[in-house]
Parts: C-alpha cells; sequence; structure tokens
C-alpha cells in the first residue's frame, strides 16, 4: 500500500509547501531589513510613507521565519511522524485542516497588521491581541489532534512512544504556557492593548517568553525532526536512547531557566540574572549530547554523506546546533555578556542557530518528506546548489556580526588617554557600515537557497504527477 | 528497557502512557517560572521604591501627589509618575513604530555608559510602563536619560531627517509624524485601559486628556514623550539606590 493511502498526507504536503514559501518570503524581507541598515535610503525610498520602515518590517521578519516557515514546517513535520511513528492516521484530519487554515490566517493577519504598525511591542510576540486568540486556537488544536493521534496508536504494534514525539509534544506544551502568559494583556481596542505586567516583572516574563520561543519552538521541536530524519535519512538506529532520554529531559527542565541571561545588569534582581547564566553554561551538557547522539547515528556510515545531499543538511545542521550552543552559553557568562549584550553579536548568535540550524535541518526534513510522499527523487543538482550556496550565506552572515558586534562592544567602552570616552556613538555606527553590506550579502545568498528550494520542491512535484498520469 | 528487577523505570511507563510523560513535562517546565518569576510580584524588593537619604530620612522615589493636584502639578526630580496624556500619545507612537527594536532604555551599572548615558537605570523608573520598553539591541543610542539633553527644536528637525544631524546615521525619517493629529477620545480610552492593569490616572486626568492634547501633532506627542525619559529622579550623591 502506498504512504499516501495509509496515512493522512495531503495537510502534511500543504504544510511542507507553505513552509518553503515562507522561507523565501521570510528570508527576502530579512535581506530587505538588512540593507535598510547598510543603506538607510531603502526606509521609505524618497517617500513619506512608515510602511516600508525598519521598525515596521522588522517583526515581520522575525515573524515569517519563526512562525510563518518554522511553525508550518512543525506542524509538517510532527503530523508526518506522528503518523509514521506510531503507524496509526491523524485522530482528526479534519482538525488538522483546521489548524493549518488557522495558522495561515494568523499568517496573512501578521502580514497586514505589522506593516501598519499594530503591534504589541513584544519581541517575537508583536501580534495583537485578536490575532493571539487565534493562534491559541490553533496551537490547542495543534497539540490536541497530536496526543490524541498518539493516545490511539495500537499499543500491541507500538508500545513505546518514539523519542521524536516526547521533543515535539514538550515543545507544544511549554509554547501553550508561555504564549498565554506572555500575551496577558487588556485591549483598548479592536487594534490595541497594554499588557497586564509592566517594568521588571514584564522584562523577566517576555524574556522567559523570548528565550524559550528559541529553546522551544526553535530548539525543542526541530530536535524532534532531527531525531526522526536523521535516522531515516542515515537509515541507522539513533546512537543511543539513553541519551535521548537525558537530552530530553535536561532540556525540559533546563531551558526554561534561560531567559533571565537576556537582563543580566539590568534592573532585574542581580541573583536571577546569575542564576540564568549558570543554568545556561550548564545546558552545554545536555546540548552537545544531543547532537553528538545525532552525528553518531551516522557511524558506519559517515560515506553515506559524499553522495547524500539530504544528509548533508541534517547534519551540518547538528554542527551548528552544537556551535551555538556552546556560544550561547559563553555569551551568558557575565563578563561575556557585559561586552556582547545590545550588540550585533546576538543577532549573529540568533542567525547561527535560526540560518544554520532550523532552516538546515528543517531542509532536509522537507526534501525528505517530499522524495516518500510523492514517491520522488528531488533534483541532486540543485539539491547540491542549496546546500552550498545557504552554507556559504550562513557563514558570512555569521562572520559579518561577529566582528561588528564585538567591534561595538569595544568601541562603546574604549577610553583614551586622556580618560574621556574615546569614540561617540555615531562613529560606531559608521564603523558598522562595511560588516551590514556583508551580512546583507550573505543574506541574498541565504534568499537565492530558499528560491532554489521552492523551485526544486514544486517542479519535482509537477513531475511526478505528470509521471502518475502518464502510467494511469 | 526495564530495570533488572523486572520493575519498570519510570521513563518506560510514560513512553507507554502519553498522558502521564504530558503531566510531567508540564511539570517540569513549570519550575523555573516559579522560582525565578513569582518572586518578583512578591518581594517588593525586586520594584524597591524608597531609598534612604544621607540624612538618615527615607524617601519615596514615587511622585507623592497631594490630594487635587494634577499631572501638570509635578516638576522634574519629583518622582516617578504616569505618561501624561501627550505622552502616552508618543509613547503609543514609540511602540507603533518599533523604536525599541534598536534603542534601549536601560542604562547598565558600568563607567561607559553612566558617562555615555546617565546614571544606571532603576526598576522602579519603569514601573508604569506596560509593556517595558527595555529594549535588546542598540543600533542607536540608549534613550533611558534623553529627556532634557537636547532641544524640541532639535528632535524634531532630527526625526524628521536624522541625517541632517547626524551624518552617520542609520535611523529611518519620520516626517509623516509632523501630518498626522493626535486622537483625544483615543488616548483617553487609552489611559482608563492603562489604569485598568494598575497606572495610578485620576478621573481627572483621564478626563483632561481630550483637551490636553488637542492641535497637538504626533510629532509633538514623540518629543513629549522623548524628553520625559529619565527625568522623573532627581539622583543624589551618597545614596545608594540599588545593593
Amino acid at each position: 500500500m502506498n504512504l499516501s493511502e495509509k496515512y493522512d498526507l495531503s495537510v502534511v504536503k500543504w504544510f511542507t509547501i507553505m513552509s518553503s514559501v515562507y522561507l523565501v518570503v521570510g528570508t527576502l524581507i530579512g535581506v530587505y531589513i538588512a540593507s535598510e541598515l547598510a543603506f538607510p535610503y531603502l526606509n521609505d525610498l524618497g517617500t513619506d510613507l512608515p510602511y516600508f520602515q525598519f521598525g515596521r518590517l522588522r517583526p515581520l521578519h522575525t515573524n515569517a521565519v519563526i512562525f510563518a516557515f518554522g511553525g508550518s514546517a512543525l506542524m509538517a513535520t510532527a503530523f508526518y511522524i506522528v503518523q509514521r511513528t506510531n503507524q496509526v492516521r491523524l485522530w482528526s484530519n479534519k482538525m488538522a485542516w483546521f489548524t493549518f487554515w488557522s495558522w495561515n490566517t494568523v499568517i496573512v493577519l501578521a502580514v497586514i497588521t505589522l506593516p501598519l504598525g499594530l503591534t504589541q511591542s513584544k519581541e517575537y510576540a508583536e501580534l495583537e491581541w485578536p490575532i493571539d486568540i487565534l493562534i491559541t486556537l490553533s496551537w490547542a488544536s495543534y497539540l490536541y489532534n497530536f496526543i490524541m493521534t498518539i493516545h490511539i496508536r495500537d499499543r500491541n504494534k507500538v508500545p513505546h512512544v518514539y523519542v521524536a514525539n516526547w521533543f515535539f509534544l514538550g515543545m507544544m506544551v511549554m509554547v501553550t504556557y508561555l504564549h498565554v502568559v506572555n500575551s496577558l494583556s487588556i485591549p483598548v481596542d479592536w487594534f490595541k492593548s497594554y499588557s497586564i505586567f509592566s517594568g521588571v516583572q514584564d522584562a523577566m516574563i517576555q524574556w522567559w517568553w523570548g528565550h524559550n520561543a528559541v529553546g522551544f519552538f526553535l530548539t525543542a521541536g526541530f530536535l524532534g525532526m532531527m531525531y526522526y530524519f536523521v535516522p531515516k535519512q542515515a537509515e541507522r538506529p539513533i546512537y543511543s536512547y539513553r541519551l535521548s532520554v537525558i537530552h530530553f529531559w535536561a532540556l525540559m527542565f533546563g531551558y526554561v531557566w534561560l531567559g533571565a541571561h537576556h537582563l543580566q545588569y539590568t534592573a532585574l534582581p542581580d541573583w536571577a540574572g546569575s542564576l540564568g547564566a549558570t543554568i545556561s553554561l550548564a545546558m552545554i551538557i545536555p546540548s552537545w549530547g544531543g547532537a553528538l547522539n545525532g552525528i553518531l547515528t551516522l557511524s558506519g556510515a559517515w560515506d553515506r554523506l559524499r553522495e547524500d545531499y539530504i544528509l548533508r543538511f541534517l547534519i551540518m545542521s547538528l554542527a551548528f546546533y552544537a556551535m551555538s550552543t556552546f556560544e550561547g552559553p559563553v555569551m551568558a557568562a557575565k563578563n561575556v555578556n557585559a561586552l556582547s549584550h545590545y550588540t550585533d553579536w546576538t543577532i549573529g548568535h540568533v542567525h547561527s542557530g535560526a540560518l544554520g540550524w532550523n532552516i538546515m535541518v528543517a531542509a532536509g526534513a522537507l526534501y525528505h518528506m517530499i522524495e516518500k510522499m510523492y514517491n520522488v527523487r528531488l533534483n541532486q543538482k540543485l539539491l547540491a546548489t542549496h546546500f552550498w550556496i545557504h552554507t556559504i550565506g550562513t557563514v558570512t552572515y555569521i562572520v559579518a556580526m561577529w566582528v561588528s558586534g564585538i567591534m561595538q562592544g569595544l568601541m562603546w567602552r574604549a577610553y583614551d588617554e586622556y580618560g574621556t570616552l574615546a569614540y561617540t556613538f555615531a562613529e560606531s555606527v559608521s564603523a558598522m557600515h562595511p560588516y551590514y553590506v556583508m551580512r546583507a550579502s550573505g543574506g541574498v545568498l541565504i534568499f537565492a537557497g530558499a528560491v532554489i528550494m521552492l523551485i526544486n520542491i514544486v517542479s519535482t512535484i509537477r513531475k511526478s504527477g505528470s509521471t502518475q498520469t502518464a502510467n494511469a | 528497557m526495564s530495570n533488572h528487577n523486572g520493575k519498570e523505570s519510570l521513563q518506560v511507563k510514560f513512553e507507554k502512557n502519553i498522558f502521564a510523560m504530558y503531566l510531567f513535562m508540564a511539570l517540569a517546565v513549570s519550575l523555573a517560572g516559579i522560582v525565578q518569576i513569582v518572586p518578583l510580584f512578591t518581594n517588593p524588593e525586586a520594584v524597591k521604591d524608597e531609598v534612604i537619604l544621607a540624612d538618615g530620612t527615607t524617601q519615596s522615589l514615587l511622585w507623592q501627589r497631594a490630594e487635587g493636584q494634577t499631572l501638570d502639578d509635578w516638576k522634574p526630580g519629583d518622582g516617578v509618575r504616569p505618561n501624561t496624556p501627550l505622552e502616552v500619545a508618543g509613547r503609543d507612537i514609540y511602540q507603533r513604530e518599533g523604536c525599541f527594536l534598536c534603542h534601549s532604555q536601560m542604562i547598565r551599572p558600568f563607567r561607559d555608559e553612566k558617562e555615555r548615558y546617565g546614571h544606571f537605570s532603576l526598576a522602579v523608573e519603569s514601573k508604569y510602563d506596560h509593556p517595558f520598553q527595555w529594549g535588546s539591541k542598540r543600533t542607536g543610542p540608549d534613550l533611558a536619560r534623553l529627556g532634557g539633553k537636547y532641544s524640541d527644536e532639535w528632535h524634531i528637525l532630527h526625526l524628521r531627517h536624522p541625517q541632517a544631524l547626524v551624518p552617520e546615521s542609520v535611523m529611518p525619517k519620520y516626517r509623516f509624524l509632523d501630518d498626522a493629529m493626535v486622537d483625544g477620545d483615543e488616548i483617553a480610552k487609552h489611559m482608563k485601559g492603562l489604569s485598568k492593569v494598575g497606572v495610578p490616572y485620576t478621573e481627572a486626568d483621564i478626563a483632561s486628556a481630550t483637551q490636553a492634547v488637542k492641535g497637538k501633532t504626533e510629532m509633538d506627542a514623540m518629543v513629549a514623550y522623548l524628553q520625559s525619559l529619565g527625568t522623573m529622579i532627581k539622583f543624589e550623591d551618597g545614596v545608594t539606590y540599588r545593593e
């Protein structure tokens, strides 16, 4: 029996395609706002219009990449993995379609409201309250369908729930908490609300959300992809079951504490920031354990990296995962944070995770699913091109931000021989120009890679459709 | 995957019963929030609003408003107060335009930040900020103590065309603020919303909003907000503002 008859895959297919479309959109906006910082003229192109300014488009970029691209990839893979590993159809195919349409409505509303300046002004949680409610409903349907699908599995065939499902479920639970608590606000009209929290409490709650949007949405969920697609693509079992148990529970318990490291030396009580920094440091261990668990799954099959580009995406993503989970704790250390906070280094760190880890692991997963679901082989030349262009773009981006970030930090604190500040702030801004140009050019490569990915996926699907008709 | 003595480990039970695992996950991820966040609400030291002066007397950092006083009776340095209607309008624009994405409002206790921006920020200074505007990035300079540093005229010219005053700047132009008027009824509604979340506005404050912003442009509102930043507390030498 073919896969499409055995499982509910049409919703997975559409999430997969939309994820790839949103990657193109998200990286395009990213390139544009990166260029605005290099060439401020782009903010208004000589007009008096506010809609394309950095302050309005930046939230659209983050929302498009995290929630539109990342969210669709998470929903595609979760609905795929939960069916395959539990050997059962979705609990409700209809509910999965509700998740699809509501999630895409959220995205369309984001594209309309954010450029209009309708925002709660909380980073990564900008969308106003009516959209927040829709997000909650969409998310609840996703979670409920997922856990019920696991619940209705045949326990004789599948007694144990596979590890990828734990990671997805953990992500769904935590994101529910985070989204609901952080978005609590009092509406004054349909388009404006004020957070019920203020000042220091609001800062802590916002970064509890902010860091765990990264820690759960972009880490736990994407690790769920890793734990399924790496072994599948490598055709090897995961390296260590025990390591995955440790990785999972350490992540569930530990990640949640890290938000406070965004607020060191601020008006947040010192103990909270220090606690956040200490646990951040400890998180290196499970993170590297997890990365090794994935990479070592290739033991005895390393030669496959030579010709399998999908596997290359997956393994390269783990290298970046290891790199950014090392960089994160370093930046959380108080002395480093004093220099790195408020600088481009933070932006570089986020992007080493988002570009190196998230996009690569998701690309591997989406490509894998396309080949399985449509029973086709993708264009290998385009795969290879995407891999290299994306890797080079990512490295260009990260290096530019490392240099500019550290340079900013050093310039701001530099003193001359008379004991006065050596540089004005404006001097530090103009010193960034070459790195902002370099960053934008890295972004162009990543955007080009996303376009190649979409072309490869769409043209392969169309070809598969025509061969099927020809066969019939 | 069971223990040697034949009993199932907790992990194995979870793997068989997804709802049990779900509950345990929900518990595991809650702990940090309870330890880190709850004390910020319960411990008054988290938002310290009193200091002991050099002569041993205790002084509140919050504005002690006398019966019948309006927001206009406040003088710089009198203590932290809610924003005036015009400042509320300005702060709304600050949020709308995403200023916090490039400008922080949180000065850290370092020598270079003190010299560049001023005294380090206190928690109580953002007590009425729903939501907080500390920011996370300085593409432009910190604004926590911007108030009073430049004239109103400077701000207007700068917002219209930043590069005319600071050639290196990468800030967008905000000429469109000149053309938009502030809607008084809207601002009254916003102040009512803010009072619901805990900002101590009186009925009279809210009632005064329409009159207070009459004929004002968004540019006026923005400048009023910027000029208020960091001016509420008068810092004195020899006083411990933070342990």
